[in-house]
Protein backbone atom coordinates (compact mmCIF):
# COMPACT_ATOMS: atom_id res chain seq x y z
CA UNK A 1 0.00 0.00 0.00
CA UNK A 2 1.48 3.42 -0.88
CA UNK A 3 2.07 5.62 1.89
CA UNK A 4 3.18 9.16 1.57
CA UNK A 5 5.72 9.78 4.89
CA UNK A 6 6.98 12.84 6.21
CA UNK A 7 10.88 12.76 5.93
CA UNK A 8 13.68 15.02 7.72
CA UNK A 9 16.53 15.02 4.68
CA UNK A 10 19.41 17.44 3.97
CA UNK A 11 21.13 18.73 0.90
CA UNK A 12 24.89 17.74 1.31
CA UNK A 13 27.93 20.34 -0.42
CA UNK A 14 27.49 18.64 -3.99
CA UNK A 15 23.54 19.34 -3.55
CA UNK A 16 22.56 15.70 -3.19
CA UNK A 17 19.71 14.94 -1.44
CA UNK A 18 20.24 13.06 1.31
CA UNK A 19 17.19 11.27 3.40
CA UNK A 20 17.83 10.70 7.37
CA UNK A 21 14.64 10.05 8.85
CA UNK A 22 11.49 8.83 8.13
CA UNK A 23 8.67 10.20 10.40
CA UNK A 24 5.94 7.70 10.78
CA UNK A 25 2.07 9.10 11.64
CA UNK A 26 2.33 8.28 15.35
CA UNK A 27 5.46 10.53 15.86
CA UNK A 28 7.55 7.58 15.56
CA UNK A 29 11.01 8.55 13.92
CA UNK A 30 13.23 5.67 11.64
CA UNK A 31 16.83 7.37 11.09
CA UNK A 32 18.32 5.89 8.33
CA UNK A 33 21.64 4.52 8.88
CA UNK A 34 22.56 3.77 5.11
CA UNK A 35 21.55 4.46 1.75
CA UNK A 36 22.96 1.83 -0.73
CA UNK A 37 21.82 2.99 -3.90
CA UNK A 38 19.88 5.49 -5.73
CA UNK A 39 17.66 5.63 -8.95
CA UNK A 40 15.05 6.40 -10.86
CA UNK A 41 12.26 3.60 -10.67
CA UNK A 42 8.45 2.58 -10.78
CA UNK A 43 6.88 0.92 -7.76
CA UNK A 44 4.23 -1.74 -8.81
CA UNK A 45 3.57 -2.60 -5.76
CA UNK A 46 2.20 1.07 -3.97
CA UNK A 47 1.93 2.65 -7.26
CA UNK A 48 4.06 4.90 -8.37
CA UNK A 49 7.40 5.90 -9.55
CA UNK A 50 10.25 8.70 -8.83
CA UNK A 51 13.37 8.52 -7.09
CA UNK A 52 14.30 5.21 -5.35
CA UNK A 53 16.75 5.67 -2.37
CA UNK A 54 17.18 1.64 -0.95
CA UNK A 55 17.80 2.82 2.81
CA UNK A 56 18.85 0.69 5.53
CA UNK A 57 16.36 1.14 8.48
CA UNK A 58 17.00 -0.90 11.77
CA UNK A 59 19.11 -3.98 10.22
CA UNK A 60 16.50 -4.26 6.85
CA UNK A 61 16.35 -3.15 3.45
CA UNK A 62 13.18 -0.38 2.75
CA UNK A 63 12.53 1.83 -0.63
CA UNK A 64 12.25 5.18 -0.14
CA UNK A 65 10.30 6.89 -3.01
CA UNK A 66 10.67 10.66 -4.23
CA UNK A 67 7.75 11.44 -6.16
CA UNK A 68 8.47 14.97 -7.67
CA UNK A 69 7.91 16.95 -3.97
CA UNK A 70 6.42 13.69 -1.99
CA UNK A 71 7.74 10.61 -0.47
CA UNK A 72 6.27 7.59 -0.39
CA UNK A 73 7.03 4.10 0.71
CA UNK A 74 4.91 0.77 0.39
CA UNK A 75 3.47 0.40 3.50
CA UNK A 76 2.03 -3.11 4.82
CA UNK A 77 -1.84 -3.17 5.35
CA UNK B 1 31.69 13.60 -74.43
CA UNK B 2 28.59 13.44 -71.62
CA UNK B 3 29.86 10.52 -69.43
CA UNK B 4 25.90 9.20 -67.54
CA UNK B 5 27.38 8.68 -64.19
CA UNK B 6 24.42 8.90 -62.02
CA UNK B 7 24.44 6.81 -59.48
CA UNK B 8 22.19 5.99 -56.14
CA UNK B 9 23.54 8.38 -53.67
CA UNK B 10 21.30 6.26 -50.85
CA UNK B 11 23.87 3.60 -52.12
CA UNK B 12 27.41 5.34 -50.73
CA UNK B 13 25.34 7.59 -47.47
CA UNK B 14 25.28 5.80 -44.63
CA UNK B 15 21.52 4.97 -43.78
CA UNK B 16 19.93 7.27 -40.83
CA UNK B 17 19.25 5.31 -37.43
CA UNK B 18 15.39 6.31 -36.58
CA UNK B 19 13.60 4.73 -33.29
CA UNK B 20 10.24 5.85 -32.52
CA UNK B 21 8.81 4.73 -28.99
CA UNK B 22 5.17 4.45 -28.19
CA UNK B 23 4.26 4.43 -24.93
CA UNK B 24 1.40 1.58 -24.43
CA UNK B 25 -2.19 2.46 -23.86
CA UNK B 26 -0.14 5.41 -22.07
CA UNK B 27 -2.92 6.81 -19.94
CA UNK B 28 -4.56 3.43 -19.10
CA UNK B 29 -1.10 2.48 -17.81
CA UNK B 30 0.16 5.33 -15.52
CA UNK B 31 -3.34 5.03 -14.13
CA UNK B 32 -2.92 1.31 -13.93
CA UNK B 33 0.37 1.88 -12.52
CA UNK B 34 -0.69 3.70 -9.69
CA UNK B 35 -3.34 2.19 -8.99
CA UNK B 36 -2.91 -1.93 -8.38
CA UNK B 37 -6.06 -2.83 -7.12
CA UNK B 38 -7.78 -2.36 -11.00
CA UNK B 39 -4.55 -3.23 -12.33
CA UNK B 40 -6.11 -6.70 -13.29
CA UNK B 41 -9.79 -5.43 -14.43
CA UNK B 42 -10.74 -3.53 -17.62
CA UNK B 43 -9.72 -0.01 -16.73
CA UNK B 44 -10.41 2.84 -19.41
CA UNK B 45 -9.34 6.41 -19.04
CA UNK B 46 -12.60 8.33 -19.79
CA UNK B 47 -14.09 12.00 -20.53
CA UNK B 48 -16.68 13.38 -17.85
CA UNK B 49 -20.08 12.02 -19.04
CA UNK B 50 -22.05 14.57 -17.52
CA UNK B 51 -20.03 17.72 -19.81
CA UNK B 52 -20.48 15.28 -22.94
CA UNK B 53 -16.70 14.51 -22.96
CA UNK B 54 -17.88 10.68 -21.91
CA UNK B 55 -15.52 8.98 -24.61
CA UNK B 56 -12.92 6.64 -23.97
CA UNK B 57 -9.32 8.01 -24.39
CA UNK B 58 -6.98 4.90 -23.68
CA UNK B 59 -7.54 1.74 -22.44
CA UNK B 60 -5.54 -1.13 -20.74
CA UNK B 61 -4.91 -4.39 -22.19
CA UNK B 62 -7.45 -6.08 -20.62
CA UNK B 63 -10.16 -3.81 -22.10
CA UNK B 64 -8.65 -3.94 -25.76
CA UNK B 65 -9.38 -7.76 -25.63
CA UNK B 66 -12.95 -6.96 -24.92
CA UNK B 67 -12.79 -4.75 -28.32
CA UNK B 68 -13.20 -1.20 -26.36
CA UNK B 69 -11.71 1.03 -28.87
CA UNK B 70 -10.49 5.20 -28.19
CA UNK B 71 -12.92 7.58 -29.39
CA UNK B 72 -15.94 5.49 -28.77
CA UNK B 73 -18.65 6.83 -26.39
CA UNK B 74 -18.58 5.09 -22.34
CA UNK B 75 -21.87 3.48 -23.10
CA UNK B 76 -20.57 1.74 -26.30
CA UNK B 77 -17.79 0.80 -24.23
CA UNK B 78 -19.44 -0.94 -21.47
CA UNK B 79 -22.08 -2.73 -23.97
CA UNK B 80 -18.75 -4.79 -24.76
CA UNK B 81 -17.06 -5.05 -21.31
CA UNK B 82 -20.33 -4.12 -18.55
CA UNK B 83 -17.14 -4.86 -16.02
CA UNK B 84 -14.79 -1.71 -17.46
CA UNK B 85 -13.45 0.65 -14.94
CA UNK B 86 -13.63 4.15 -16.06
CA UNK B 87 -11.25 6.61 -14.43
CA UNK B 88 -10.57 10.51 -15.42
CA UNK B 89 -7.48 11.77 -16.81
CA UNK B 90 -5.17 13.04 -14.74
CA UNK B 91 -3.57 14.97 -17.52
CA UNK B 92 -0.48 16.77 -15.26
CA UNK B 93 0.50 13.31 -14.27
CA UNK B 94 0.27 11.84 -17.71
CA UNK B 95 2.77 15.02 -18.77
CA UNK B 96 4.80 14.12 -15.81
CA UNK B 97 5.60 10.77 -17.31
CA UNK B 98 5.70 11.95 -20.71
CA UNK B 99 8.80 13.97 -19.34
CA UNK B 100 10.19 11.52 -17.55
CA UNK B 101 10.51 8.96 -20.74
CA UNK B 102 11.86 11.83 -22.86
CA UNK B 103 14.74 11.92 -19.90
CA UNK B 104 15.12 8.59 -20.58
CA UNK B 105 15.48 9.52 -24.59
CA UNK B 106 17.56 12.17 -23.81
CA UNK B 107 20.63 9.96 -23.12
CA UNK B 108 20.76 8.59 -26.08
CA UNK B 109 20.50 11.52 -28.55
CA UNK B 110 19.59 15.24 -28.24
CA UNK B 111 17.52 14.63 -31.13
CA UNK B 112 13.99 14.15 -30.32
CA UNK B 113 10.99 14.78 -31.49
CA UNK B 114 7.75 14.39 -29.64
CA UNK B 115 4.47 13.20 -30.82
CA UNK B 116 1.92 14.08 -28.35
CA UNK B 117 2.33 13.15 -24.84
CA UNK B 118 2.90 9.10 -25.62
CA UNK B 119 5.28 8.93 -28.50
CA UNK B 120 8.09 10.54 -29.88
CA UNK B 121 11.24 10.09 -32.81
CA UNK B 122 14.81 10.12 -31.63
CA UNK B 123 17.65 10.50 -34.02
CA UNK B 124 20.29 7.89 -32.92
CA UNK B 125 22.43 7.93 -35.81
CA UNK B 126 25.35 9.66 -34.37
CA UNK B 127 25.36 7.35 -31.34
CA UNK B 128 28.38 5.38 -32.11
CA UNK B 129 28.78 3.32 -28.69
CA UNK B 130 25.29 0.86 -29.82
CA UNK B 131 23.07 0.37 -32.68
CA UNK B 132 19.50 1.37 -33.21
CA UNK B 133 18.37 -2.14 -31.99
CA UNK B 134 20.51 -1.96 -28.96
CA UNK B 135 19.33 1.98 -28.05
CA UNK B 136 15.58 0.28 -28.40
CA UNK B 137 15.90 -2.76 -26.17
CA UNK B 138 17.61 -0.53 -23.52
CA UNK B 139 15.19 2.61 -23.80
CA UNK B 140 12.21 -0.50 -23.37
CA UNK B 141 13.83 -2.42 -20.77
CA UNK B 142 14.52 1.16 -18.76
CA UNK B 143 10.54 2.75 -19.34
CA UNK B 144 9.70 -0.84 -17.23
CA UNK B 145 11.73 -0.38 -14.97
CA UNK B 146 11.90 3.52 -14.03
CA UNK B 147 8.32 4.20 -15.17
CA UNK B 148 6.30 1.05 -14.86
CA UNK B 149 5.03 1.16 -18.11
CA UNK B 150 5.62 -0.60 -21.43
CA UNK B 151 6.40 0.58 -24.80
CA UNK B 152 7.00 -0.27 -28.20
CA UNK B 153 9.59 0.94 -30.48
CA UNK B 154 10.19 0.87 -34.08
CA UNK B 155 13.43 0.88 -35.37
CA UNK B 156 14.24 2.00 -39.27
CA UNK B 157 16.23 4.29 -41.36
CA UNK B 158 13.48 7.35 -41.65
CA UNK B 159 10.54 8.47 -39.54
CA UNK B 160 8.14 6.68 -41.43
CA UNK B 161 8.63 3.04 -41.10
CA UNK B 162 9.72 3.56 -37.89
CA UNK B 163 6.71 4.72 -36.56
CA UNK B 164 5.41 1.83 -38.69
CA UNK B 165 7.42 -0.74 -36.57
CA UNK B 166 6.36 1.09 -32.94
CA UNK B 167 2.31 0.06 -34.36
CA UNK B 168 3.50 -3.04 -36.05
CA UNK B 169 3.91 -5.27 -32.61
CA UNK B 170 2.38 -4.31 -29.56
CA UNK B 171 2.68 -4.02 -26.14
CA UNK B 172 6.11 -4.32 -25.45
CA UNK B 173 7.77 -4.70 -28.85
CA UNK B 174 10.55 -4.14 -30.65
CA UNK B 175 10.29 -4.19 -34.91
CA UNK B 176 12.94 -3.34 -36.85
CA UNK B 177 12.48 -1.96 -40.34
CA UNK B 178 15.52 -2.69 -42.87
CA UNK B 179 16.20 -1.73 -46.19
CA UNK B 180 16.32 -5.46 -46.77
CA UNK B 181 12.70 -6.36 -44.94
CA UNK B 182 10.62 -3.26 -45.49
CA UNK B 183 9.18 -4.65 -48.54
CA UNK B 184 8.36 -8.09 -46.96
CA UNK B 185 6.82 -6.50 -43.59
CA UNK B 186 5.50 -3.27 -44.76
CA UNK B 187 4.44 -3.70 -48.10
CA UNK B 188 1.93 -6.42 -46.79
CA UNK B 189 -0.01 -4.12 -44.85
CA UNK B 190 -2.90 -2.18 -45.01
CA UNK B 191 -3.09 0.95 -46.63
CA UNK B 192 -4.44 2.50 -43.78
CA UNK B 193 -1.37 1.50 -41.37
CA UNK B 194 0.82 4.08 -43.48
CA UNK B 195 1.05 7.40 -41.32
CA UNK B 196 -1.49 9.89 -42.92
CA UNK B 197 -3.18 7.09 -44.48
CA UNK B 198 -6.78 8.22 -42.77
CA UNK B 199 -10.39 6.27 -43.28
CA UNK B 200 -11.14 8.57 -46.60
CA UNK B 201 -8.21 8.59 -48.19
CA UNK B 202 -8.12 4.64 -47.49
CA UNK B 203 -11.61 4.93 -48.84
CA UNK B 204 -10.03 6.54 -52.38
CA UNK B 205 -7.29 4.14 -52.68
CA UNK B 206 -9.65 1.28 -52.63
CA UNK B 207 -11.93 2.54 -55.29
CA UNK B 208 -8.50 2.04 -57.54
CA UNK B 209 -7.99 -1.22 -56.48
CA UNK B 210 -5.00 -0.03 -53.69
CA UNK B 211 -5.22 -2.05 -50.81
CA UNK B 212 -2.11 -2.56 -49.28
CA UNK B 213 1.00 -0.41 -49.14
CA UNK B 214 2.79 -2.49 -51.19
CA UNK B 215 -0.02 -1.46 -53.43
CA UNK B 216 0.90 2.48 -53.38
CA UNK B 217 4.84 1.92 -53.22
CA UNK B 218 4.30 0.40 -56.93
CA UNK B 219 1.30 2.32 -57.86
CA UNK B 220 1.98 4.80 -60.87
CA UNK B 221 2.93 7.64 -59.29
CA UNK B 222 0.58 10.32 -61.64
CA UNK B 223 -2.68 7.79 -60.79
CA UNK B 224 -2.15 9.00 -57.40
CA UNK B 225 -1.50 12.33 -57.74
CA UNK B 226 -4.53 12.59 -59.61
CA UNK B 227 -6.69 11.10 -57.03
CA UNK B 228 -5.07 12.32 -54.45
CA UNK B 229 -3.23 15.58 -54.94
CA UNK B 230 -0.27 16.26 -53.86
CA UNK B 231 -0.83 13.59 -50.79
CA UNK B 232 -0.57 10.93 -53.81
CA UNK B 233 3.30 11.80 -54.11
CA UNK B 234 3.74 12.34 -50.46
CA UNK B 235 2.41 8.60 -49.64
CA UNK B 236 4.03 7.55 -52.13
CA UNK B 237 7.49 8.32 -50.91
CA UNK B 238 6.38 7.21 -47.98
CA UNK B 239 5.37 3.69 -48.91
CA UNK B 240 8.51 3.37 -50.80
CA UNK B 241 11.23 4.45 -47.61
CA UNK B 242 12.00 7.88 -49.39
CA UNK B 243 10.94 9.89 -46.47
CA UNK B 244 14.07 12.09 -45.36
CA UNK B 245 12.57 14.45 -43.09
CA UNK B 246 14.83 15.09 -40.13
CA UNK B 247 14.29 14.79 -36.44
CA UNK B 248 15.39 17.82 -34.75
CA UNK B 249 17.18 18.60 -32.20
CA UNK B 250 15.29 18.35 -28.74
CA UNK B 251 16.17 22.44 -28.18
CA UNK B 252 15.02 23.98 -31.13
CA UNK B 253 11.14 24.89 -31.10
CA UNK B 254 9.59 22.70 -33.55
CA UNK B 255 7.94 25.11 -35.87
CA UNK B 256 4.17 25.94 -34.94
CA UNK B 257 1.70 25.59 -38.15
CA UNK B 258 -1.48 26.12 -36.48
CA UNK B 259 -3.06 27.43 -33.50
CA UNK B 260 -6.62 25.75 -32.34
CA UNK B 261 -8.91 25.37 -29.54
CA UNK B 262 -12.33 23.31 -29.99
CA UNK B 263 -14.62 22.40 -27.66
CA UNK B 264 -17.99 20.18 -27.34
CA UNK B 265 -20.81 22.18 -25.07
CA UNK B 266 -22.56 21.23 -22.09
CA UNK B 267 -25.96 21.41 -24.29
CA UNK B 268 -26.58 21.60 -27.71
CA UNK B 269 -26.01 24.82 -29.52
CA UNK B 270 -29.35 25.68 -31.03
CA UNK B 271 -29.14 29.14 -32.34
CA UNK B 272 -26.55 31.09 -33.68
CA UNK B 273 -26.17 33.45 -30.68
CA UNK B 274 -25.28 29.96 -28.94
CA UNK B 275 -22.65 29.49 -31.45
CA UNK B 276 -21.25 33.21 -31.23
CA UNK B 277 -21.27 33.04 -27.84
CA UNK B 278 -18.72 30.07 -27.96
CA UNK B 279 -16.48 31.48 -30.99
CA UNK B 280 -15.80 34.16 -28.61
CA UNK B 281 -14.06 32.03 -26.23
CA UNK B 282 -12.30 30.16 -28.53
CA UNK B 283 -11.61 32.68 -30.58
CA UNK B 284 -10.17 34.70 -27.58
CA UNK B 285 -8.05 31.59 -26.33
CA UNK B 286 -6.39 31.00 -29.79
CA UNK B 287 -5.80 35.05 -30.31
CA UNK B 288 -4.11 35.11 -26.58
CA UNK B 289 -2.32 31.59 -27.43
CA UNK B 290 -1.40 33.57 -30.90
CA UNK B 291 0.11 36.60 -29.38
CA UNK B 292 2.33 34.61 -26.85
CA UNK B 293 3.94 33.10 -29.67
CA UNK B 294 4.50 36.12 -31.57
CA UNK B 295 2.49 35.25 -34.55
CA UNK B 296 -0.24 36.79 -36.83
CA UNK B 297 -2.16 34.43 -38.99
CA UNK B 298 -3.98 34.85 -42.32
CA UNK B 299 -6.24 31.63 -42.48
CA UNK B 300 -8.92 31.24 -39.83
CA UNK B 301 -10.65 27.79 -40.02
CA UNK B 302 -13.50 26.72 -37.76
CA UNK B 303 -15.00 22.62 -37.21
CA UNK B 304 -18.61 22.34 -37.01
CA UNK B 305 -20.37 18.80 -35.70
CA UNK B 306 -24.08 18.67 -35.25
CA UNK B 307 -25.54 16.59 -33.02
CA UNK B 308 -25.84 13.62 -35.22
CA UNK B 309 -22.16 13.95 -35.51
CA UNK B 310 -21.63 14.71 -38.97
CA UNK B 311 -18.90 17.38 -39.35
CA UNK B 312 -17.35 19.10 -41.59
CA UNK B 313 -14.40 22.17 -42.00
CA UNK B 314 -14.11 25.62 -43.53
CA UNK B 315 -11.40 27.87 -43.83
CA UNK B 316 -11.34 31.41 -44.93
CA UNK B 317 -8.02 33.59 -45.73
CA UNK B 318 -8.16 36.77 -44.49
CA UNK B 319 -6.71 40.21 -47.00
CA UNK B 320 -4.14 40.48 -44.60
CA UNK B 321 -2.24 38.72 -41.11
CA UNK B 322 -3.79 39.81 -37.99
CA UNK B 323 -3.69 38.85 -34.18
CA UNK B 324 -6.55 41.36 -33.24
CA UNK B 325 -9.12 39.05 -31.16
CA UNK B 326 -11.62 41.09 -32.74
CA UNK B 327 -10.47 40.52 -36.79
CA UNK B 328 -10.46 36.32 -35.96
CA UNK B 329 -14.06 36.54 -34.27
CA UNK B 330 -15.49 38.49 -36.88
CA UNK B 331 -13.81 36.33 -39.91
CA UNK B 332 -14.81 33.11 -38.14
CA UNK B 333 -18.18 34.12 -37.50
CA UNK B 334 -18.67 35.26 -41.13
CA UNK B 335 -17.49 32.37 -42.19
CA UNK B 336 -20.13 30.28 -40.19
CA UNK B 337 -22.43 31.91 -41.51
CA UNK B 338 -21.71 30.94 -44.68
CA UNK B 339 -20.93 27.64 -43.96
CA UNK B 340 -24.32 26.32 -42.04
CA UNK B 341 -27.88 27.82 -41.59
CA UNK B 342 -28.80 25.77 -38.30
CA UNK B 343 -30.35 22.81 -40.15
CA UNK B 344 -29.91 20.93 -36.83
CA UNK B 345 -28.29 21.70 -33.37
CA UNK B 346 -24.44 21.78 -32.77
CA UNK B 347 -22.51 19.75 -30.64
CA UNK B 348 -19.08 21.00 -31.01
CA UNK B 349 -17.20 23.81 -32.58
CA UNK B 350 -13.74 24.56 -33.08
CA UNK B 351 -11.63 27.40 -34.38
CA UNK B 352 -8.10 27.55 -35.59
CA UNK B 353 -5.46 30.16 -37.51
CA UNK B 354 -2.67 29.25 -39.36
CA UNK B 355 -0.38 30.69 -42.33
CA UNK B 356 1.76 32.42 -39.90
CA UNK B 357 3.93 35.42 -39.71
CA UNK B 358 6.10 36.58 -37.07
CA UNK B 359 4.58 39.66 -35.89
CA UNK B 360 7.59 41.51 -35.98
CA UNK B 361 7.79 40.49 -39.46
CA UNK B 362 7.39 43.66 -41.96
CA UNK B 363 4.10 42.47 -43.88
CA UNK B 364 1.58 44.27 -46.31
CA UNK B 365 -0.73 46.72 -45.05
CA UNK B 366 -4.38 47.14 -46.19
CA UNK B 367 -5.11 50.80 -47.74
CA UNK B 368 -8.83 50.55 -47.08
CA UNK B 369 -8.28 49.41 -43.15
CA UNK B 370 -8.27 52.16 -40.47
CA UNK B 371 -5.01 52.32 -39.14
CA UNK B 372 -5.99 54.33 -36.60
CA UNK B 373 -8.84 51.79 -35.46
CA UNK B 374 -5.94 48.87 -35.92
CA UNK B 375 -3.59 50.22 -33.26
CA UNK B 376 -6.69 51.03 -30.94
CA UNK B 377 -7.48 47.50 -31.25
CA UNK B 378 -3.96 46.20 -30.92
CA UNK B 379 -3.13 48.37 -27.72
CA UNK B 380 -6.97 47.10 -26.57
CA UNK B 381 -5.90 43.20 -26.84
CA UNK B 382 -2.39 44.19 -25.28
CA UNK B 383 -4.53 45.41 -22.34
CA UNK B 384 -6.96 42.54 -21.91
CA UNK B 385 -4.44 40.11 -22.02
CA UNK B 386 -2.32 41.92 -19.01
CA UNK B 387 -5.38 41.89 -17.10
CA UNK B 388 -6.05 38.13 -17.86
CA UNK B 389 -2.36 37.31 -16.94
CA UNK B 390 -2.53 39.06 -13.74
CA UNK B 391 -6.22 38.39 -12.74
CA UNK B 392 -7.10 35.38 -14.20
CA UNK B 393 -8.65 34.27 -17.35
CA UNK B 394 -12.33 35.58 -15.99
CA UNK B 395 -11.10 38.73 -14.80
CA UNK B 396 -12.79 40.63 -17.85
CA UNK B 397 -15.24 39.32 -20.19
CA UNK B 398 -17.35 40.82 -23.11
CA UNK B 399 -20.94 40.96 -22.13
CA UNK B 400 -21.72 38.92 -25.00
CA UNK B 401 -20.76 35.98 -22.75
CA UNK B 402 -23.27 36.71 -19.75
CA UNK B 403 -25.79 35.57 -22.32
CA UNK B 404 -25.72 31.81 -21.10
CA UNK B 405 -22.90 30.90 -19.01
CA UNK B 406 -23.57 27.48 -19.11
CA UNK B 407 -22.07 27.75 -22.63
CA UNK B 408 -19.44 30.67 -22.17
CA UNK B 409 -18.35 29.09 -18.94
CA UNK B 410 -14.97 27.14 -19.88
CA UNK B 411 -10.93 27.97 -20.38
CA UNK B 412 -9.80 26.55 -23.33
CA UNK B 413 -6.69 28.79 -22.90
CA UNK B 414 -5.72 26.55 -19.68
CA UNK B 415 -7.84 23.69 -20.32
CA UNK B 416 -6.15 23.12 -23.58
CA UNK B 417 -3.29 20.53 -23.40
CA UNK B 418 -2.36 17.95 -25.47
CA UNK B 419 -2.78 17.44 -29.40
CA UNK B 420 0.15 15.54 -31.42
CA UNK B 421 1.79 18.66 -33.64
CA UNK B 422 1.21 18.22 -37.11
CA UNK B 423 4.23 15.84 -38.67
CA UNK B 424 4.01 18.15 -41.98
Amino acid sequence: MKKYVKVTATFDCDGDLIPEYIVWDDGRRYRIDKISDVRYAASLKAGGAGIRYTCHILGKERYLFLEENRWFVDAKQ
Amino acid sequence: MNINCAVDKNKYKKDRVILHSDCNGFYASVECLHHPEIRNKPVAVSGDAENRHGIILAKNEIAKKYNVKTGEAIWQAKQKCPDLITVPPQFDLYKRFSKMARRIYSEYTDKIEPFGLDEAWMDVTDNKNMSGKEIALEINRRIKQELGITVSIGVSFNKIFAKFGSDYKKPDAITEITRENYRDIVWNCPAKDLLYVGRATGRKLESIGIYTIGDIATADVTLLRSYLGKWGDLIYGFANGYDSSPVPHMNENSEVKSIGNSTTTPKDMVTFDDVKQVMFVLCDSVCRRMREQGFMAKTVCITVRDNELMSFNRQHTMESHTNLTKDIINAAIELFKKSYKMEKPLRSIGVSVTDFIHDDQPHQMSLLRDEKRLIQNEQLDKTLDRLKKRFGNYAVRPAVLLDDKELSDFNPKEDHTIHPVGYL
